[in-house]
């Protein structure tokens, strides 16, 4: 997937660089804090080498995974691990995530590669019915916690309805599952390891659209981020915004834009949507008392819904406005009208205002 | 149409056409009972196919057994086309021989695959290339499908006296039930549907265990989360049931890829219904089973029916075990209700599994005998004297029963004294199973995850707090500790 044609948006002083690899100025960049320039395929690789060498018992499968993938997510790994553990399967999801509990079932590290999170839907069976209730309903004598379904998701430029789909919410409605977005290369390495080695079956969606545009310093060595604890990635008193995943960018352009305007936002990337991390986020509305949520996937039903309604429960007295939410249409992701249907920059900007303004 | 006898010989055995399985051209036992349920649609073959049956069978199971090592098809082509110098054709997947004649495989074969059986009705052998199974395991055999028909007969009373709240039976399936657990070891590993609690049984889970599970109480492994007869024991190496049908197929598949990997003495085994086998899981699991090599047995009881839908319903293939070939898997089809069958096969079967990597798909024809649950009144929808024809005159256990009585192995008393201790034994389950109180609430937001999320610990506490206040709205039977 190239991403060619209009970049809609642009990406400041978030952590990463969304530039041809801007600050590198050697052909293999590593310095001396064992840090390395990687985009977020090459940091998602990356974990992958390290959860296959760190543990024999440890799978990575799916479609086209054997050359590389179509995301070049698993480029060498069948070639230095063998095509025994690291392995192309038939065109099926439900069989991909069928397979995948069984493997997890017997105590391996099952990493099921779906090719679009657009495709994830003939596994959902599996994964509500089979994965999440693995556990609970043998009464913990089995469990498939070894299981990490990961799958490219969000627009993508020019990805129409079957290359751009955010289905994050539906899984965020089922309990025995976790549900856990990273926004960039090093969040993805380390929240990757983090949800392999975790008991218990994940989906991960990684924003196809930073797999090449987002190069960041990633530490070369094993490492984890926690899971289910959100992050407060810029510090402010106004306004709370949540977002995850590559949204995050645009929202952060809002927040640069908005600060000049006098308006200080305080911006949380949520990581795991479930179980997620409402301590942070209800800290940061009892500091703003104003709370705007952002996310591709069209606003009715969406996660913004879950978090409002959680943080009107827990804040409703200190609110100073209704909760804001800037998201997808309710509609299927067109393709020509892309960028009508994206929560942007200044749909965000216009929103803090008018809560702000409230 | 008719062809050069030879060109159409090796054409036919080029195109692999699944023309014809040998015959031993006698009707088969079943064939009354396949009338009942399969469409008259079923066309004979043109002409053409005069082709001795056996050269073609016997070449099936002389290149199977040279196949050892890949499952592509271009090996036999080319081994079977290469000598007369015809062009083959080569496309990705294999070299294939080309013909001029546009011909069709036929939709179903001239005659149905056949059933392979060791006992005939009055439980005598009619062949003996079956595995001999010594006393004890036949005695064993036969003491454990006999429990397990008093037991289905005692809880089914159970569930209609209102002191469970279902059940589903196994009658008209104890052979395929407990002859393949019989011919497993206990080291593979059993992904059930829900009507093997058989396998359960022979390897040694209690009528009490049964009995918790179906009573919910705190001393079922399940702790009371899931519907009667969803057993799951990981002592026995036997996965949990849920009650969606086939999911667990494809899971059996990833298990066995496991003990492969492994280097495990070992496979997997799944069972399934006729309507499992027309679920997206059981193609999923069949062509990935193949691809991937498992050593995986699925085991299709094929009963006849899916609730209320008969196999003409269900599907219009030969049956289930055709439907192997069309993934690469080696099959067979058993009379499910021959024990010595049953058994012979899935000894032979896992043999082939484990040393060959390769998963095997078993047809075992049977009839369920029993209403699909307590649910259900199957009168509704087949005649009452089909049911008491298999449950009589066709009795897995009365067969066994039978042969082992010809042996010399069981007696008249030794029936009425099993018969008589089990029976109390149930019911002796059913009363302790009935007074032990259930599981504490704290179960309900454990085993979620590994460990529970702070949202559970928050719901947990509210719900505590609720049940102070009313306590009348909650079952006495469950400790609110």
């Amino acid at each position: 997937m190239a991403a060619t044609g209009t970049m809609r948006r642009s990406f400041g002083s978030l952590a990463f660089s969304i530039s041809k690899r801007a600050f590198s100025t050697s052909p293999s960049p590593v310095d001396a804090n064992g840090l390395k320039s990687m985009n977020l395929f090459s940091a998602i690789n990356h974990a992958l080498q390290i959860a296959l060498e760190s543990d024999p018992r440890a799978y990575v499968f799916g479609e086209d995974v054997s050359f590389g993938g179509v995301f070049r997510c698993t480029t060498g790994l069948a070639d230095r691990f063998g095509k025994g553990r690291v392995f192309n399967t038939p065109l099926c999801e439900q069989g991909i995530v069928g397979f995948g509990i069984g493997l997890a079932a017997m105590g391996n590290r099952a990493i099921a590669e779906i090719q679009f999170a657009d495709y994830i839907y003939p596994a959902f069976d599996q994964i509500v019915n089979e994965a999440a209730k693995f556990r609970y309903r043998s009464g913990n004598q089995f469990n498939c916690g070894g299981l990490t379904i990961r799958a490219p998701y969000g627009a993508v430029g020019h990805g129409g309805h079957y290359h751009s789909q955010s289905p994050e919410s539906f899984f965020c409605h089922v309990p025995g599952i976790k549900v856990v977005i990273p926004r960039s290369p090093k969040q993805a390495k380390g929240l990757l390891l983090s949800c392999i080695r975790d008991p218990n079956p994940i989906v991960f969606f990684e924003p196809k659209w930073l797999y090449r545009l987002a190069v960041e310093e990633v530490p070369e060595h094993d490492y984890m981020l926690p899971l289910s604890e959100a992050e407060v990635i810029r510090q402010g008193t106004d306004i709370t915004l949540v977002g995850w995943g590559a949204q995050l960018a645009v929202m952060e352009q809002a927040c640069i834009d908005a600060e000049k305007e006098g308006i200080s936002c305080e911006l949380i990337d949520l990581r795991t949507l479930l179980p997620w991390d409402k301590e942070t986020v209800e800290a940061s509305v009892r500091k703003t008392g104003r709370l705007l949520v952002s996310h591709e996937a069209p606003v009715t039903g969406g996660f913004g819904a879950e978090i409002s309604a959680s943080m009107v429960e827990r804040c409703f007295l200190r609110l100073e406005a209704p909760v804001a939410r800037v998201c997808g249409l309710d509609t299927p992701f067109p393709l020509v009208f892309e960028p009508f249907y994206m929560p942007t920059k200044n749909k965000i900007l216009d929103a803090i205002k008018s809560t702000v303004n409230y | 149409m008719a062809l050069p006898l030879g060109k159409s010989k090796r054409i036919l055995q080029c195109l692999k056409s699944k023309i014809c399985v040998v015959g031993l051209g006698k009707n088969s036992f079943w064939s009354g009972w396949f009338h009942h349920g399969c469409p008259s649609s079923m066309a004979p073959l043109a002409p053409t196919c005069r082709n001795p049956d056996a050269v073609l069978v016997n070449a099936a199971t002389q290149f199977a057994t040279r196949r050892f090592e890949s499952t592509k098809a271009e090996k036999h082509v080319d081994s079977l086309c290469d000598a007369e110098g015809n062009q083959l054709l080569d496309f990705p997947g294999g070299k294939v021989a080309f013909t001029s004649e546009m011909r069709f495989i036929p939709e179903s074969p001239m005659e149905r695959a056949h059933c392979y059986r060791v006992l005939d009705d009055n439980g005598q052998p009619n062949m003996s290339n079956f595995v001999q199974v010594s006393k004890e395991v036949a005695v064993k055999m036969y003491a454990t499908m006999l429990t397990l028909q008093v037991m289905d007969t005692i809880f089914y009373e159970a569930q209609r006296q209102g002191r469970i709240s279902f059940y589903v039976t196994s009658i008209g399936e104890e052979a395929i039930n407990v002859a393949s657990a019989a011919a497993l070891s206990i080291d593979d590993v059993i992904f059930p549907q829900y009507r093997e609690p058989g396998v359960l049984l022979w390897r040694g889970f209690t009528l009490q265990e049964f009995a918790n599970q179906c009573f919910g109480n705190k001393a079922d492994y399940g702790k009371g989360r899931q519907m009667p007869i969803h057993y799951g024991s990981n002592k026995h190496n036997y996965v949990t049931v849920s009650s969606t049908v086939a999911t667990q197929i494809p899971q059996a598949v990833g298990a066995a890829y496991s003990l492969k990997m492994d280097g495990k003495d070992a496979c997997t085994v799944t069972y399934f219904g006729d309507g499992g086998s027309s679920t997206g899981d059981f193609h999923a699991a069949l062509n990935f089973a193949a691809v991937m090599e498992a050593p995986v047995i699925f085991i299709c009881r094929n009963n006849g029916w899916a609730i209320s839908t008969p196999v003409s319903d269900q599907f219009r293939s030969d049956g289930v075990v055709v439907r192997g070939r069309g993934y690469g898997v080696r099959s067979i089809r058993v009379d499910g209700n021959d024990a010595l069958a049953m058994y012979t096969a899935v000894h032979a079967a896992r043999k082939m599994a484990i040393t060959e990597h390769r998963p095997i798909l078993i047809e075992a024809l049977t009839y369920r005998a029993g209403h699909h649950s307590t649910s259900d009144d199957s009168s509704k929808y087949r005649p009452v004297s089909e049911i008491e024809l298999w449950r009589m005159a066709r009795d897995p256990v009365s067969r066994l029963r039978r042969w082992i009585e010809s042996n010399d192995w069981w007696s008249g008393e030794a029936e009425s004294e099993l018969r008589s201790n089990v029976r109390k034994e149930v019911l002796d389950a059913i009363q302790v199973a009935e007074r032990v109180e259930k599981p504490p609430i704290a179960e309900i937001f454990t085993d979620v995850y590994d460990a529970p999320p702070s949202n559970l610990c928050e719901q947990e506490k509210l719900l505590r707090e609720t049940i102070r206040r009313y306590p009348q709205d909650y079952p006495p039977d469950v400790p609110a500790l």
